[in-house]
């Protein structure tokens, strides 16, 4: 308004209007429908056909669900308690439920052992994915997986204490000599953990297991959803370091080196997961010397750990890719060594470009357990195929079996998803 | 002008380059380079863009490999030993064109990255001295901020901070100013000049003659691979010798 009109126009408000409600159909309920479910003709027609396609769905699975029977013996009994009407069969969950989670020879009065395990795999993984908890938790995630191996596996406690001793040797090792020469620290240290782990051998007798005060179980007798946990959490956590290894592998002047790194990704590439499976059940015993029984399990873990490594080293190289010259020449410049730029400047960035990726893999990785069950393991996937749907009382069951199986799977791997989301917000500090 | 030559060059040699050549590929970027730097000594190298300027910088501290001849940094000879380059590294600090903070730690942790690791000081004593030298380059405020959230002259002289926690010998800078705005590229040449005055040694590629005319002690320009003239600032803008620097003067102060 300019300073004519205010003079010749002039007003003076004496009171202030009260707020009022905006209209109804500009707020609420139904502003929001307007916008978003029928804002043009088009709009409103897809609006009522997907309504139409959703109400067709619930009603065909929301009676087969509410209606489920969850406490009989068999399929039949089933059957005649639905008496014709439509509904699930969950019983066969209740019922097999202990199979479905822990397989079927895993000694029942032991579940609470990877029961327990699988409670403290939270406490030992929460200091590596939160990584505003005191950095102290750690101590327990590195003693983690000796003491998970003692619960599962039960036996001697001497193999547990014997392979950490090993690692822990190795550490010490690695810690004086490392600043010496490379070579000498990573060598010197595999070398010394290997001695340990030889000489530990002969502390074990060979019936330390059968007298042991936690029974044994072998691996053999491992099975149902449990296996596939193991194998996934094993397998990601192993594969995530030697992906990283592999990356910068592949990236060395070394020629040496890199052309290891990149025969080993190619090969791993370019073969399928099952046939990598079927050579760790099969064959690779004929690699180990004949009288070494080299466990089918731990067979099976570097194999999947080898495939997905391979994938994540990729991932991670196009993380390293994407950097800027700048920042290995900045590390440079201030003096820093290749471990010292790579730990702190490069791999920092470059894994944090490679989150959704990385995760891509340890969901597909995780899913990909359920391939084991081809080997005759029997993970979630073999005890539905095999033992249950075997069985003359559950006979027939796909649907709710294969739901349950599909349901927990969604689970882990949502919430997998939703924690790199978070992580990805946690880090975003670049502002660009 | 009076201001440059009051300013201390003592006869100590900081930099000795001798018969240095550098190819890339078959190309040849740098001929016969010979220069010696006295400590104290500010150089500004001038000349057109692929002349090999950033490039003889650049390999001083060893960011680029040289195949011919010497470089002689604080009596260090640089050589392929890995424990040579990082111990020159270390004494000589480097500022580029683009900043290259690093945009993951805070400026703080930028600045006091490479004293913890690399000098081992302890945490406390390497963030003391970083905010020191923040508030030398007058953006102490900033301190806990990341570097996206600052201005391109705020992250140069953060950059520069970062080089000075390390408590270089001798300051390397990479066209500091050519990334910036007119405004912002003066905030970061008057911290340059604060440090020429304090008596760092320099070598600096930049076409900000201003500068060059108000701190250098010598002016050295560069074609084509080589050193073609270098006096001091005001014979080198006043009378040239040489018609390559003549017509490249005329062409930069030309408007």
């Amino acid at each position: 308004m300019s300073d004519t009109q205010q003079h010749s126009i002039s007003f003076v408000r004496t009171e202030t209007l009260p707020e009022r409600e905006p209209p109804y159909a500009a707020s609420g309920p139904v502003k929001w429908m307007r916008e978003n479910l029928f804002a043009t003709i088009p709009n409103g027609i897809l609006t009522i056909v997907s309504l139409y396609v959703i109400y067709l769905i619930l009603a065909a699975t929301l009676p087969w669900i509410l209606n489920g029977v969850w406490n009989t013996a068999s399929l039949s009994e089933c059957r005649d308690v639905l008496d014709g009407t439509v509904g699930a069969c969950f019983s066969v969950l209740t019922e097999r439920w202990n199979q479905l989670i822990f397989g079927f020879q895993y000694p029942e009065e032991l579940y609470w052992r990877p029961g327990l395990a699988f409670l403290l795999l939270f406490v030992a993984a929460a200091p590596v994915l939160f990584f505003d908890l005191p950095r102290k938790l750690l101590i327990f995630t590195a003693l983690y997986p000796f003491i998970a191996f003692y619960l599962i596996w039960g036996g001697t406690i001497l193999t547990p204490i014997v392979a950490l001793v090993g690692f822990v040797a190795a550490g010490f090792f690695w810690k004086n000599f490392v600043a010496r020469s490379f070579a000498l620290g990573f060598f010197g240290s595999i070398v010394v953990a290997f001695i340990v782990w030889w000489l530990g051998g002969f502390l074990i007798s060979d019936t330390a297991n059968e007298n042991a005060a936690m029974q044994a179980v072998p691996s053999r007798d491992l099975g149902g959803f449990m296996l596939n946990m193991m194998l996934g959490v094993t397998c990601v956590s192993l594969s995530v370091p030697l992906g990283i290894a592999l990356a910068l592998g592949r990236q060395s002047s070394m020629p040496l080196i890199k052309w290891i790194c990149v025969i080993f990704i190619e090969f791993i590439r370019g073969v399928p997961l099952i046939t990598l499976l079927f050579v760790a059940s099969v064959m690779l015993s004929y690699f180990f010397p004949p009288e070494s029984q080299v466990d089918l399990f731990l067979r099976v873990v570097i194999m999947i750990t080898m495939f997905s490594s391979a994938y994540i080293a990729e991932v991670i190289r196009g993380g390293l890719a994407a950097l800027p010259k700048g920042q290995y020449e900045a590390a440079d410049s201030l003096g820093l060594d290749y471990p010292q730029a790579m730990r702190l400047i490069i791999l920092p960035q470059a894994l944090k470009i490679s989150i959704p990726g990385i995760v891509n893999i340890a969901v597909g990785l995780f899913k990909d357990t359920t391939l084991v069950s081809v080997i005759s393991m029997f993970d979630i996937l073999g005890m539905i195929r095999g033992p249950i749907l075997a069985s003359t009382e559950w006979n027939g069951v796909y649907w709710e079996l294969l739901g349950f199986a599909a349901l927990l799977f969604f689970i882990v791997c949502y919430g997998i998803s939703q924690y790199s989301q978070w992580l990805e917000r946690r880090l975003a500090t670049d502002h660009r | 002008m009076a201001e440059a030559t009051q300013m201390k060059v003592s006869d100590e040699i900081a930099i000795t380059i001798s018969k240095m050549n550098k190819w890339y590929g078959a190309f040849h970027v740098l001929r016969d380079i010979d220069l010696t730097v006295n400590r104290g000594e500010r150089i500004v190298i001038c000349g057109p863009s692929g002349s090999g300027k950033s490039t003889l910088i650049r390999c001083i501290n060893a960011l680029e490999e040289h195949q011919q001849g010497s470089i002689e940094v604080d009596g260090t000879l640089l050589s392929s030993d890995l424990k040579n380059i990082d111990k020159i590294r270390s004494e000589v600090g480097m500022c580029f064109q683009h900043f290259n903070l690093f945009p993951h730690l805070t400026i703080l942790e930028n600045c006091t990255l490479a004293p913890i690791w690399v000098r081992k000081t302890p945490k406390k004593e390497a963030e003391e001295t970083a905010m020191h030298f923040l508030e030398k380059v007058k953006i102490p405020d900033q301190a806990n901020k990341y570097p996206g959230q600052l201005s391109g002259g705020q992250q140069q002289r953060v950059a520069i901070a970062r080089s000075l926690c390390m408590r270089p010998r001798i300051m390397l800078f990479d066209e500091p100013t050519s990334a910036l705005d007119p405004e912002m590229i003066k905030e970061v040449l008057d911290t340059m000049i604060e440090l020429a005055e304090e008596g760092m040694t320099m070598l600096c590629v930049t076409h900000e003659m201003g500068f060059a005319r108000q701190v250098a002690n010598r002016v050295i320009f560069m074609d084509a691979g080589q050193i073609v003239e270098q006096n001091e600032p005001e014979a080198f803008f006043n009378n040239p010798q040489s018609p390559r620097t003549q017509l490249f003067l005329s062409q930069i102060l030309g408007h």
